[in-house]
């Protein structure tokens, strides 16, 4: 009863954990998990991908190694950008803001801030 | 699921939302290519969350969608022949041929199956020597490697009985079709993040340049969308027509090297119809001379094929991002996801799916005041 | 097609006479035939398993008692493919879901009927194997088989084991729940984690392979039910077990049945991580994804707390949670508010997006 229905979306593509390399004496193939559920991949178009790194896969192929410090750097980006336009907002509201973020030891800010 | 819950953040997804505003001063319209995106932007409510003068033009990014009719009704031919397993992958099970769809060559007595991968269908060619084993290799550039791969294992493990009917389509050529199409209204592009992740984006910087358009490499998860449209936004209002990459977490300016190499032997450019567009000049890929004999066309040569599409579908209007799906007279009436007249209602990249099975059948305005 | 360890090897110790059956390793077109073949399958297989006396008597009926009151009666056919799967069988989910069907509409289940429709050439321990699941879910749900029938198809029809459960209940005193009931206001809750069925069943299909499987949420609701009813009787308006469909399905049948808008918080929905990393796989919406074990709610809002800390203090309701509620707006229409704050409205899945789930 494989594939009796058509739900397979095509241009998915998703990241997954490489957990084990090997190869099939063509091609070199890898165990991916992807958030618990493992399959089985082919990893001949990424030789730099190693045994921890993630990954994206596509229809049983995968693509691109997926570089971690850029993601996190692209997150953090995400997060200041909330910034400017906290410094351009109304007195009262940049009060009511600084009520809610993690106090600080010091009136300026300057030093580390203690997250409660 | 690491890499895909982080970029789903609905807080941080309100901040680029609100930054889009704030820098918004005109009204511009933005085509976003793949159809896997256009799903998104629809399942996650992104073109509501836009100011009202931004608006998401949805673009001819499903491969089985423009997928020429004559190739359907050949793969249906092919399908019904005893003898031979026809491997797809879901979504063209139910595209409407001229007379039927695979589904049916199914319940008929022909042999076919859904595969995941294009490699499963050559287990299968290796597991069944007395059969033509046939895989439907339909798509962009993204899924080009695989069925490339597909070949060149067929090829080195000596089996005859594997062969590929090729449709696969090609991105830059698309984008200039429609910026060269008279009356069109798209000022910017959001470029597929996965087509980008095997080809890069160094084919990009002359298409901005020779049209004064940004064009910004976006992913598919909501934060990777609402950051694509917010550069794109930014870069309108100051007159800029750059390139960026706002998915550099996978994609890199030359893509990847070894896939290209592998494509460049096993594929070369041809001239390819895009079902409800047209011919488009060097925006295919066939199977080159070195790998010509795994070509399912030239292997069955099926003749006498008499296409005809449904007078009632408007599948070309919704691909070339001229209409909306809603804005088709046979949206949700004629045509349905059960009984579809084009392959727009019916592929999982297809706006009309998604418009469809995300309920648009409101406009945003509706949806936006049936809040809890 | 892969089978548990459990149905290759059955006891026949236990059985008042095993050496007919064991005779006979896989089921023959006379075990439908109603004779000599058909009895020993009956004497030997299905009385020793459901052992009750309205059984025993062997008529062409089952003579029940009542005491009086309003009686449900329900029905409910099972083709699902695999036969097997983790969590459950075919067996398990023919009593089940006969007994919630029950449940949710307001009454105490008591009595089954179990027909089968078999394959030529059906393994016969697969068969015992799937009586012993019904044997056993019958007792856990406090039903009793009292009746039923075997027939036997020609190999290359059937796939198997095909079974149809008949129930009937008593309802009780003073519960009117129905899906045309809810009202603007109610509360809306689920009694845990969706998409444990059928991503189960998906995960045999296509061979997917976990860290931890997922396992079918096949139970019999009965009990936590009841323990609901106790607590808030009249405040329950509505109640579902949201099988083919998924939650999805349901919600949107209630709507339309009570004429109300139903609104829900997708960040409240509770989805186990391997179902929903299964899902993004298959390109699958768990809200549209089968369930065994689940019970909807509709609740007036001031018990809604009250109904929530029972099915939280229940085994099979520990994972339970307020998702939404019922509203004037839009009527008839099921609206969720997404992680991002937007709202998208979730139809009714057109046609069967995942076929012989239950």
């Amino acid at each position: 009863m494989r594939g009796a229905y058509n739900c397979i979306v095509m241009c998915l593509a998703i990241p997954g954990r490489v957990e084990e390399i090997t190869t099939d004496g063509i091609i070199r193939v890898g165990r991916v998990n992807f958030g618990g559920v493992v399959k089985r991949v082919c990893l001949d178009y990424v030789p730099e991908v190693e045994v921890g790194d993630y990954t994206l896969v596509h229809v049983g192929f995968a693509l691109s190694k997926i570089d971690a410090e850029t993601a996190e750097q692209t997150l953090e980006d995400f997060r200041a950008l909330g910034v400017l336009e906290e410094e351009l907002a109304s007195e009262e509201e940049q009060l009511a803001r600084a009520a809610e973020r993690p106090q600080s030891n010091c009136p300026d800010g300057s030093c580390e801030i203690e997250r409660s | 699921m690491k890499y895909l819950t982080e970029f789903r953040d609905g807080e941080i997804a309100q901040r680029l939302a609100r930054e889009i505003r704030a820098v918004t001063t005109r009204p511009w319209k933005i085509m976003e290519v793949c159809g896997g995106q256009t799903h998104s932007i629809i399942r996650n409510g992104i073109d509501q969350m836009l100011p009202a003068g931004v608006e998401m033009v949805h673009g001819p990014g499903c491969p089985v969608c423009v997928t020429p009719l004559e190739l359907i009704d050949k793969a249906l031919a092919i399908a019904a022949q005893p003898g031979v397993i026809f491997c797809s992958f879901g979504d063209m099970l139910r595209v409407p041929g001229t007379e039927g769809d695979l589904f049916q060559v199914k319940g008929r007595g022909g042999d076919v199956r859904v595969v995941y991968s294009p490699l499963d269908a050559v287990e299968l060619a290796a597991k069944n020597p007395d059969k033509q084993v046939v895989f439907f290799g339909v798509g962009f550039e993204t899924t080009a490697p695989a069925n490339a791969m597909s070949v060149h294992v067929a090829k080195r493990r000596g089996l005859k009985n594997f062969s590929l009917l090729v449709s696969h389509v090609l991105v830059p050529p698309a984008i200039e079709a429609i910026l060269q199409a008279p009356g069109n209204q798209v000022q910017a592009f959001l470029l597929a993040g996965h087509v980008c992740s095997v080809m890069g984006y160094w084919e990009y910087p002359p298409l901005a340049e020779k049209y004064g358009i940004p064009l910004v490499v976006t992913g598919f998860e909501p934060l990777d969308l609402l950051d694509g449209i917010r550069r794109a936004v930014v870069q309108l209002e100051a007159g800029r027509h750059e390139v960026e990459n706002a998915y550099a977490r996978v994609v890199s300016y030359e893509g990847n090297r070894g896939a290209q190499k592998q494509l460049g032997e096993v594929f070369e450019v041809t001239d390819r119809a895009w079902r409800g567009i047209g011919v488009i000049p060097k925006s295919g890929w066939r199977l080159s001379a070195g790998y010509r004999e795994f070509d399912a066309e030239e292997r069955f040569r099926i003749a006498g094929i008499r296409t005809q599409e449904s007078p009632l579908c408007h599948a070309g209007d919704v691909l070339r991002g001229a209409i909306k799906p809603a804005e088709c007279p046979a949206f949700g009436k004629e045509c349905t996801p059960r009984h579809p007249l084009g392959a727009t209602m019916v592929s999982s990249e297809g706006a009309c799916a998604a418009y469809y099975n995300y309920g648009r059948f409101i406009s945003a305005e509706e949806l936006a005041r049936a809040a809890s | 097609m892969a089978v548990e360890s459990k149905s290759d090897a059955v006891d026949f110790s236990r059985w008042s006479c095993p050496l007919p059956l064991a005779d006979y390793p896989a089921i023959v077109m006379g075990h439908g035939g109603g004779g000599k073949l058909g009895n020993e399958l009956v004497e030997h297989l299905f009385l020793p398993a459901f052992r009750n006396r309205a059984l025993d008597d062997l008529g062409d009926a089952a003579v029940l008692e009542l005491s009086g009151g309003r009686v449900a009666m329900s029905t409910d056919s099972f083709v699902v493919q695999p036969l097997f799967f983790p969590g459950g069988s075919i067996g398990e989910l023919a009593v089940n879901g006969t007994v919630n069907d029950l449940a949710v509409s307001g009454a105490v289940p008591r009595w089954l009927s179990a027909s089968f429709i078999l394959e030529e050439g059906f393994a016969l321990a697969q068969l015992a194997a799937i009586v012993e699941e019904m044997a056993k879910a019958a007792a856990t749900a406090g039903v009793q088989i009292v009746t039923g029938d075997t027939k036997v198809v020609e190999r290359g029809h059937g796939d198997g084991c095909y079974i149809n459960t008949a129930g009937v209940g008593v309802l009780r005193e003073g519960i009117q729940v129905g899906p045309a009931r809810a009202q603007a206001g109610d509360a809306v809750l689920v009694s845990g984690t969706i998409g444990d069925h059928g991503m189960a069943i998906m995960s045999v299909r296509e061979g997917l392979e976990f860290e931890s499987p997922i396992r079918s949420d096949c139970a019999a609701l009965n009990g936590m039910i009841a323990a609901v009813l106790d607590a808030a009787g009249g405040a329950v308006r509505a109640m579902r077990d949201p099988t083919r469909g998924g939650l999805a399905s349901t919600l949107n049948e209630i709507a339309r049945a009570s004429g109300v808008g139903v609104a829900i918080d997708e960040a409240r929905l509770p989805v186990r991580p391997e179902v929903q990393s299964a899902c993004e796989l298959l390109g699958l919406d768990p809200v549209y994804v089968a369930n065994e074990g689940k019970a909807v709610f509709f609740v007036a809002p001031e018990s809604a707390d009250v109904v929530l800390e029972v099915l939280r203090g229940h085994p099979l309701g520990q994972e339970a949670a307020r998702i939404g509620q019922a509203t004037a707006e839009h009527k008839g229409m099921l609206v969720a508010r997404t992680a991002l704050g937007a709202n998208r409205v979730i139809p009714l899945q057109i046609g069967e997006q995942l076929p012989r789930i239950c």
